[in-house]
């Protein structure tokens, strides 16, 4: 028996109307991702990435073709599917815990067992000693943690996040991709990540998806194998060559 | 020469900085704000003196305290404040959902908008001859017109709160799995009180602003009235005891208003 994909993308596409014509963002597009796969997505600016991911969190809706998740066809958001958003997105009156906790509250978790949960996740993004600070008092890679904290509080099968480590330095960036690649080895998640970053898309992905812009589609994909994601895969040939590889695609589009 | 200059200028330069920071440091607001009152009430008094028609601070002083141990001060307040604070506290209670249904509810916003529109064109006071024909002269009239003026200034910024919520927020909360409900409640409430709170703020200003011509309907207590009263007879001092009370009392309640503001909304990133 072989298992069917966890999310199926099947022959989606999306027009905007801007200015009474039709813009399409996605034009049929393709693709199945396998249960605790990591996919990273690149393209150029306006390819249609974060129009993708809508739709599978199920903010929007295709035009023509369909998304299945589970092989069910998706219908509005849901708390299987966690979403991190590029711009955190944070409730800004609610202290780094609630905003934790606010997942657990709609699903209607008890007083208790929230706590415990919130707990461990902001412990796992190491913000303890902000679990009581407004989301103002962050730093741009301290609201990224805890943008990261809430979407697994909820536990979601499958990670969406779009370009979550943009906004960050480098160092930062660098620690919180290992960090993701640590809880992802951990429990497996299906991620999808957006990234503008080739050298991200790289380090972190089973498989990279390149993406075309007008009008948005699928222009290639390239398989990662799976190798240890240390400092030596960084430094390694194989990497180099990947990295040429995927850099070329999204920049040598015909 | 220049050796010696340098010699000497250099450990004194950070001495002169700190003098310079000190002479630049603006001194304490609230002595300027003190500083201030004291020079316009000497102003006004010279002025006084000067010949103009205007009732020295002393008279004025001893007119408050004719009007407070007589009771009619006292009377006059809470009369007023009755009026203002329950056209404030209907006109507020009743803006806060409509706005919320406006701003949420598309067709909501299309019935209702183009009334609202229309009446803030209108000032409060212009309505005062219909609400003395419709609603007689007595207490009625004179609440429903500072009713309206706060209800005005409110519902519009309460909707334009409601509007303005982040996309990204809403977004949010729904793919934690909250329905429209929740969304509501935990997410467009906290984030448009901002809104509400200015618009609580602009609405008590117009009440307020509007109570003197309110009380000019028939009215038999009241600062407005009061002062109405006392210009039958010229007498200047409660007209001018009358103005400073209607002041100071506004200027408390606006800031009880940021008061509560700064609690409520301290979350916000302030620019
Ligand atoms: N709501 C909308 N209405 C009209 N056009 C839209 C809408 N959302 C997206 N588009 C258009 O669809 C195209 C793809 O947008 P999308 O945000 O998916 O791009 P993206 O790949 O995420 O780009 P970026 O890397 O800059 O974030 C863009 O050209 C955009 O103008
Ligand atoms: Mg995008």
């Amino acid at each position: 028996m072989t298992s069917s994909p966890k999310i199926q993308v099947m022959d989606v596409s999306k027009t905007f109307k801007l200015g009474g014509e039709d813009f399409v963002a996605l034009d049929h597009v393709s693709i199945d991702i396998a249960d605790r796969e990591f996919v990273t997505v690149v393209g150029p600016s306006g390819c249609g990435k974060t129009t993708l991911m809508n739709i599978l969190a199920g903010l929007e809706e295709p035009s023509s073709g369909r998304a299945l998740v589970d092989g069910k066809p998706v219908e509005g958001p849901g708390p299987e599917r966690g979403v991190i958003f590029q711009q955190y997105a944070l409730f800004p009156w609610l202290s780094v815990r609630k905003n934790v906790e606010f997942g657990l509250e709609t699903a209607g978790v008890g007083r208790r067992e929230r706590h415990e949960v919130a707990e461990k996740y902001i412990a796992m993004v190491g913000l303890e000693q902000f679990a009581d600070a407004l989301p103002k008092m962050l730093s741009g890679g301290m609201r990224q943690r805890c943008a990261i904290a809430r979407a697994y509080a909820v536990n979601p099968s499958i990670l969406l996040m779009d370009e979550p480590f943009g906004a960050l330095d480098a160092l930062t960036r660098v620690r919180l991709q290992e960090q993701l690649l640590e809880t992802w080895s951990q429990d497996r998640r299906t991620v999808v990540f957006i990234t503008h970053d080739v050298d991200e898309a790289v380090f972190l992905a089973n498989r990279v998806v390149v993406m075309a812009a007008r009008p948005g589609r699928i222009f290639t994909t390239i398989d990662v194998p799976a190798v240890t994601r240390d400092e030596a895969f960084r430094m390694s040939d194989q990497y180099a060559h990947l990295r040429n590889q995927v850099w070329s695609a999204v920049h040598h589009q015909s | 020469m220049s050796l010696v200059g340098v010699g000497a200028d250099a450990p004194a330069t950070p001495d002169a900085r700190q003098k310079a920071g000190t002479k630049r440091r603006p001194p304490s607001i609230t002595l300027l704000n003190t500083a201030s009152i004291v020079f316009g009430i000497a102003l006004w008094w010279g002025l006084s003196l000067a010949g103009f028609k205007l009732p020295t601070p002393p008279e004025v002083v001893k007119s408050a305290v004719r009007l407070l141990s007589d009771g009619t001060l006292e009377g006059d307040i809470l009369a007023s404040l009755r009026r203002v604070l329950t056209g404030f506290v209907l006109g507020t209670a009743l803006a806060i959902p409509v706005g919320f249904l406006m701003g949420w509810y598309t067709i909501a916003r299309a019935l209702i908008e183009p009334w609202v529109q229309f009446f803030r064109t209108i000032p409060p006071l212009a309505i005062i001859p219909l609400a003395i024909v419709l609603l007689g002269i007595e207490e009625t009239p004179k609440i429903f017109v500072i009713f309206l003026a706060a209800f005005l200034a409110c519902v519009i910024s309460t909707f334009q709160g409601v509007v303005n919520v982040d996309k990204t927020l809403i977004n949010a909360a729904r793919v934690l799995g909250a329905k429209d409900g929740r969304i509501f409640l935990k997410v467009v409430i906290p984030a448009s009180t901002p809104f509400i709170l200015v618009g609580m703020r602009v609405g008590l200003g117009s009440a307020w602003a509007t109570l003197v011509a309110a009380e000019l309907i028939a009215a038999q207590e009241g600062l407005g009235y009061r002062m109405q009263a006392a210009q039958l007879y010229y007498d200047l001092p409660t007209i001018f005891v009358g103005l400073i009370t209607i002041g100071v009392l506004g200027l408390l309640m606006d800031r009880l208003l940021l008061f509560a503001e700064r609690r409520l909304t301290g979350w916000q990133e302030r620019r």
